[in-house]
C-alpha cells in the first residue's frame, strides 16, 4: 500500500528533519496532508517544544480544575491559536457579515435606514438593538475579527521568530532509506565524475551540491553510514510570504483603524458660479474621523464654473442615458486660480484633498418681490432628482419682507410631460421644455427659534397651503423668465431664464446646473495600498512557491556497483515533486535509469 | 442584421452545440459505468478463481499516483481491472465527439462575445447579460486550457458539469438577462471596468472548475467509503475518476488561482471605488458579498490544512464558497440595492 509506505517514510523523514527543525512552526492542528506524521506520532517525540506542548495539552485537559490562573489564560492562548479557533472564526465572519447587505445599513444607505423604520415600524426597533444597521462598526462584529486578529497575531510572532532561525538553520540529516520517499530515482553513477579514470560516488555529490546550490537549494553534506550525500532545500520563500500575507492583513486593519481617524469627509452642493471655501462651515455636511482636527483643513476656494452633461440622443434603446458629467473648476490656494476638470472617474487631488463629483441636477433661479416689486428674495436653489428624467423637488423658504412667512413645495420637470393621470413628469434629462411649478403655503416656517432645519424640506405643520394639492387653487406653473402672482396678494415670483436672449424656444442653457461634490481626506489610503499589494505578493509567494527537500546519495550495493539516488519530500502542496527530482536527476547524471 | 444580431444568432448556435456536447458527455459516463460493472465482474470472477485478497485490496486502495497513471491513453473503453483503484478507462469515441463539440461551441461562443463587443464598441462586460456571456466563456475556456496543459490528470469527465453550466447559464442569459447596446454610464467609464470585471468573471471560470471537481470529489470518497462492501459502488461511473484525494488536491490549486484572482479582483474593486465613489470600501451589498466569498475561500485554504477538516468538509466549504459567487451574480445584482446596479435590467 502505497499511502502507508508514504507515512512511514515521512515519519523517518521526520525524526531526521526535527533534528535540526527547520520546518515552519505551526498550530498544533495544524495539517497540510505532508505534516501529518509530524504532527500525529512526530510531535510527542521530536520537537521538545511542542512535545512539551502536548504534554501540557493532556495535563490540562485531566487535572483541568486545578489550573492555576496562569495555566488556564495559557490553556485559552492555545486554544484560541489553534488552526480549528482560526477557521470559525473566518466562518463566522462570513456569516456575521450577511446581515448587512440585506437590511440598510446607515454609513452606506442612511435614507435607506429611515425608510426601513418607516416600513417596519416594528420590527426595525428591534433590529437596531442588535446593531442590524450598523452591522460592521457592531460590538459582534467588531468582536469577531478583533478574535481573529489576536489568534492571527498570536500565530504569527512565534512563527516569524522560528522562521528567522529557520533561515540559518541547516538543511535536514538525509535519511537513511531513500527509496521509501514519495518522490525517487535512481541512476548509475556517471562516467563525467571520473578522476582517476574511474567514477568517483565523492565527486558525483559534490557536483550535484554544487547543482543544487545553482538551483537555488541550501545545501548541507551528510555522510551517512559511510555513503556521501546531499541534503538541500529550497523553498524558504513560502514561509516568508505567508507571514507577509498574514502581517499586511494585519497592516490593513491598523491603517484603517488608526490611519482613517485622521481623515474627513464632507459634502457641498455647489451651483454654476458659486464658490465653496474649504472651512467646516461651508459644508453641508462633514463627517470627522476621531483625531481629526479641523485647523488642518486648507483653506482653499473652489468654484464651480460649468457643469456639462452629455445624455444620449442616437440610441433608440438608451435614449437619455447619460454619457459624461464634466464639471469644470476654478481652484485658488495660495496662489493663481488654476482651471480644472473633475468626471465623475476622474476625482481632483489638491491641496491635500481628494474632490469627487457624485451627483448633478437643477438648480433653477427663484425671485421673490413684494408688492411692490422689492426683491426679497432671490437664488438658485438646488433641486433633488427624483428620477433618470431629473423631475426635481426643491424648497423655497422666504422668511422675511412678505406679509407673512412664505415656503414653497417646487417639482421642476426638465422636459415637461403630462402623464395619461394628468400628473406631469419628465421625459428627457436635458432642458427641452423646462417647467416648474410651485405649491405655495403661508404661516410659520418654524425657523424662529433657530432650530436647524433642512434646506430640502419645508416644515409645513404650522403653515397653510394656498396653491395646489386639495385647495382647489392650481399649481403655479412657471418656464424661465416667466412670473407668476402668488395669492392672497403677498406678492409675486418669478424663475429666471439665465440665458434671456437665447433663440425662442432654446431652453438647453436656461436653468442654471449644480455639481454635488464629496470631499475627502484619507491619510490611511495610501498604507492600505502598500499593506494590499503585499497581501497579494504574500499570497502568490505563499501559495505556489514549493517548499521541497532533495536528497542525492550515492549508495555502493552488495555487488560492489555504485548508484545514485535521488529523492524529494514536499513540505506543503507541490505538485511538481516527481518531475522535479526526475529532471534533477536527469540533468546530473542522464535520463538512463539503473538496470534493474 | 446588425453586429449583434449575428451575435445573439452565434449564441444560439453555440448553445446547440453545446447541448450536442453535453449528451456525448453523458454517453461517455454511461460508458464509464458501463466499463467499470465489466471491470468489477471480471475481478468477481478471477477472485473466485485465486485468493481473492490480492483483488479486493486492488479495488479498494486509492493512491494518487497509480490513479493518476490509469487515465493515461489506453485502449479506448477496454476496462480492466486496475491495480491501484481506479479502473483504467482511456478516452471512449463519445468523449472524445464531446470534446470537439466542446471546442466548436467555444468557438462560437467566443465569436458571439467578440462580435457584442464590437457592436458595443467597448469591452463585453459591461451588464448582466454581457457577464453572463463572457463569464461563461472563461469557464469553457478554463476547462479546455485544464484540459490542454494538464500532463498528470485527465479531466475531460468534467465536460458533463461544464457544458451543463454552461448551457443553463447562456440559456438564462438570453432569455431573462439580455438587453440591447447601449452606451456605458458615466461610472463604468474606466480602464479598471476591463481590469477588475474580466479578472472576476476569470476567477469565477476557476471557481467553477473547482467546484465540480469538489463535487465529484465527495462523490467520489463516499463510493470509496462503502466500495469493500457495495457491488454497486465498484460498478459506478466514479470507479473510472480519480481518487478523492486526488480530486481533492486538483480542487485545490484550481481553486488557490480563483483565490489569488479574487483577491485581486477585491482590491482592483477598492481602487476603483475610490475613483469613482470617493471611497476605496463602504460595505456596498457587492462589496459585502465579495468580501463573504472572498473569506469563505480564505477559510477553505486554511481548513485544508487543519486536521479532521480536510478531505470532505473543507471541499463543503468549496462548495458554500462558489454558490455564494453565484448567489452573488444572480440574486445580489437582481435583488439588493446598492452602487453595483449595473445588470442593465
Amino acid at each position: 500500500m502505497v499511502s502507508s509506505r508514504r507515512s512511514e517514510a515521512e515519519r523517518a523523514d521526520a525524526a531526521s528533519a526535527r533534528d535540526t527543525g527547520v520546518d515552519p512552526l505551526r498550530p498544533s492542528d495544524y495539517d497540510d496532508g505532508t505534516t501529518g506524521a509530524d504532527a500525529g506520532a512526530g510531535a510527542d517525540a521530536g520537537d521538545p517544544g511542542r512535545a512539551a506542548s502536548a504534554d501540557r495539552n493532556r495535563g490540562d485537559a485531566v487535572t483541568g480544575p486545578k489550573l492555576g490562573p496562569v495555566g488556564w489564560l495559557r490553556f485559552a492562548w492555545r486554544q484560541l491559536t489553534s488552526m480549528r479557533t482560526a477557521l470559525l472564526l473566518l466562518l463566522l465572519l462570513a456569516i456575521a457579515a450577511i446581515p448587512g447587505s440585506l437590511v440598510p445599513q446607515r454609513s452606506s444607505d442612511p435614507n435607506g435606514v429611515v425608510q426601513y423604520f418607516a416600513d417596519n415600524p416594528d420590527l426595525a426597533p428591534v433590529l437596531d438593538s442588535f446593531q442590524m444597521f450598523d452591522v460592521y462598526t457592531s460590538v459582534w462584529f467588531s468582536s469577531i475579527y478583533l478574535l481573529l486578529f489576536v489568534s492571527l497575531i498570536g500565530c504569527i510572532v512565534p512563527r516569524t521568530k522560528h522562521h528567522f532561525q529557520a533561515l540559518r538553520a541547516r538543511p535536514p540529516k538525509t535519511p537513511a532509506r531513500l527509496e521509501r520517499l514519495p518522490a525517487y530515482v535512481e541512476r548509475p553513477l556517471a562516467s563525467s565524475d571520473a578522476t582517476d579514470g574511474a567514477p568517483t560516488s565523492e565527486a558525483a555529490i559534490e557536483r550535484a551540491a554544487a547543482d543544487l546550490k545553482r538551483a537555488g537549494y541550501r545545501v548541507e553534506r551528510y555522510d551517512v553510514r559511510g555513503a556521501p550525500s546531499v541534503s538541500a532545500e529550497r523553498g524558504y520563500m513560502r514561509e516568508t510570504g505567508n507571514l507577509v500575507f498574514h502581517t499586511a492583513l494585519v497592516g490593513v486593519l491598523v491603517a484603517v483603524g488608526i490611519g482613517g481617524g485622521f481623515g474627513f469627509s464632507g459634502q457641498r452642493v455647489i451651483v454654476e458660479g458659486q464658490s465653496f471655501v474649504n472651512t467646516l462651515a461651508a459644508y453641508d455636511s462633514f463627517n470627522p474621523g476621531r483625531f481629526f482636527d479641523d485647523t488642518s483643513l486648507t483653506p482653499y476656494r473652489l468654484t464651480l464654473d460649468e457643469l456639462e452633461a452629455v445624455y444620449e440622443t442616437e440610441n433608440r434603446d438608451a435614449l437619455g442615458q447619460p454619457i459624461d458629467f464634466t464639471a469644470r473648476v476654478s481652484i485658488t490656494g495660495d496662489g493663481e486660480a488654476a482651471a480644472r476638470e473633475l468626471k465623475v472617474n476622474e476625482p481632483l487631488y489638491e491641496y491635500g484633498t481628494d474632490v469627487y463629483l457624485l451627483g448633478n441636477g437643477y438648480a433653477p433661479t427663484i425671485t421673490v418681490r413684494d408688492p411692490d416689486g422689492e426683491v426679497v428674495f432671490t437664488d438658485s436653489v438646488p433641486f433633488l432628482p427624483q428620477d433618470a428624467n431629473l423631475t426635481s423637488i426643491g424648497v423655497v423658504k422666504v422668511p422675511d419682507g412678505l406679509d407673512e412667512q412664505v415656503g414653497m413645495v417646487g417639482f421642476f420637470y426638465p422636459t415637461q410631460t403630462t402623464l395619461s393621470s394628468g400628473a406631469f413628469t419628465s421625459s428627457y434629462p436635458d432642458l427641452v421644455y423646462p417647467v416648474l411649478t410651485l405649491n405655495v403655503f403661508q404661516g410659520d416656517l418654524g425657523i424662529n427659534e433657530g432650530t436647524p432645519r433642512s434646506v430640502y424640506q419645508l416644515d409645513t405643520s404650522g403653515m397653510e397651503q394656498l396653491t395646489g394639492g386639495q385647495t382647489g387653487v392650481d399649481s403655479i406653473e412657471l418656464m424661465p423668465g416667466e412670473s407668476a402672482e402668488l395669492p392672497n396678494g403677498l406678492g409675486t415670483v418669478e424663475f429666471e431664464n439665465a440665458t434671456p436672449d437665447a433663440a425662442d424656444g432654446d431652453y438647453s442653457e436656461s436653468v442654471p446646473r449644480f455639481a454635488s461634490f464629496d470631499v475627502h481626506h484619507d491619510p490611511s489610503q495610501g498604507w492600505v495600498l502598500v499593506f494590499s499589494v503585499l497581501i497579494l505578493g504574500g499570497l502568490l509567494l505563499s501559495l505556489f512557491v514549493p517548499r521541497r527537500r532533495m536528497w542525492v546519495k550515492a549508495v555502493t550495493r552488495a555487488d560492489g556497483s555504485t548508484v545514485l539516488q535521488y529523492a524529494g519530500l514536499a513540505r506543503g502542496d507541490d505538485p511538481g515533486l516527481e518531475r522535479a527530482v526526475e529532471e534533477f536527476a536527469d540533468a546530473h547524471a542522464g535520463k538512463e535509469p539503473v538496470a534493474e | 442584421m446588425t453586429l449583434d444580431e449575428i451575435s445573439i444568432l452565434s449564441v444560439y448556435s453555440a448553445m446547440a452545440v453545446y447541448a450536442i456536447a453535453f449528451i456525448a458527455y453523458s454517453i461517455d459516463l454511461a460508458k464509464r459505468s458501463a466499463a467499470s460493472a465489466t471491470a468489477a465482474d471480471a475481478q468477481v470472477a478471477a477472485a473466485s478463481g485465486t485468493t481473492s485478497k490480492a483483488a479486493a485490496t486492488a479495488a479498494a486502495g486509492g493512491s494518487v499516483q497509480t490513479a493518476v497513471k490509469a487515465n493515461a491513453p489506453a485502449k479506448a473503453a477496454s476496462a480492466r481491472p486496475g491495480g491501484d483503484g481506479a479502473v483504467a478507462y482511456g478516452r471512449s469515441p463519445s468523449l472524445r465527439v464531446a470534446v470537439a463539440m466542446t471546442v466548436i461551441a467555444w468557438a462560437l461562443h467566443l465569436a458571439a462575445t467578440v462580435l457584442r463587443g464590437i457592436a458595443a464598441e467597448r469591452v463585453p462586460w459591461a451588464n448582466m447579460y454581457e457577464f453572463a456571456l463572457t463569464g461563461t466563456l472563461v469557464i469553457t475556456t478554463v476547462y479546455l486550457v485544464v484540459i490542454t496543459f494538464s500532463r498528470t490528470t485527465d479531466l475531460r469527465f468534467l465536460g458533463t458539469f461544464i457544458t451543463g453550466l454552461v448551457l443553463v447559464s447562456l440559456g438564462v442569459a438570453t432569455v431573462n438577462f439580455y438587453v440591447s447596446v447601449v452606451p456605458l454610464p458615466p461610472a463604468l467609464q474606466s480602464y479598471w471596468l476591463v481590469i477588475h470585471v474580466f479578472v472576476a468573471t476569470a476567477a469565477v471560470g476557476f471557481f467553477a472548475l473547482g467546484f465540480a471537481l469538489s463535487v465529484v470529489q465527495l462523490m467520489q470518497s463516499r463510493r470509496e467509503a462503502i466500495a469493500a462492501t457495495a457491488d454497486a459502488a465498484k460498478k459506478s461511473f466514479l470507479a473510472t475518476l480519480p481518487s478523492a484525494a486526488s480530486l481533492e488536491n486538483l480542487a485545490y490549486r484550481i481553486n488557490i488561482i480563483g483565490f489569488i484572482l479574487w483577491t485581486f479582483t477585491l482590491m482592483a474593486g477598492a481602487i476603483w471605488a475610490e475613483k469613482a465613489w470617493g471611497r476605496y470600501w463602504g460595505w456596498d451589498t457587492k462589496e459585502v458579498w465579495t468580501f463573504i466569498i472572498w473569506v469563505v475561500y480564505a477559510g477553505y485554504i486554511h481548513a485544508r490544512a487543519t486536521r479532521g477538516w480536510r478531505g470532505t468538509r473543507s471541499a463543503w466549504l468549496a462548495i458554500i464558497g462558489f454558490s455564494a459567487v453565484l448567489f452573488n451574480f444572480t440574486v445580489v445584482n437582481l435583488f439588493f440595492k446598492g452602487l453595483h446596479a449595473y445588470s442593465g435590467l
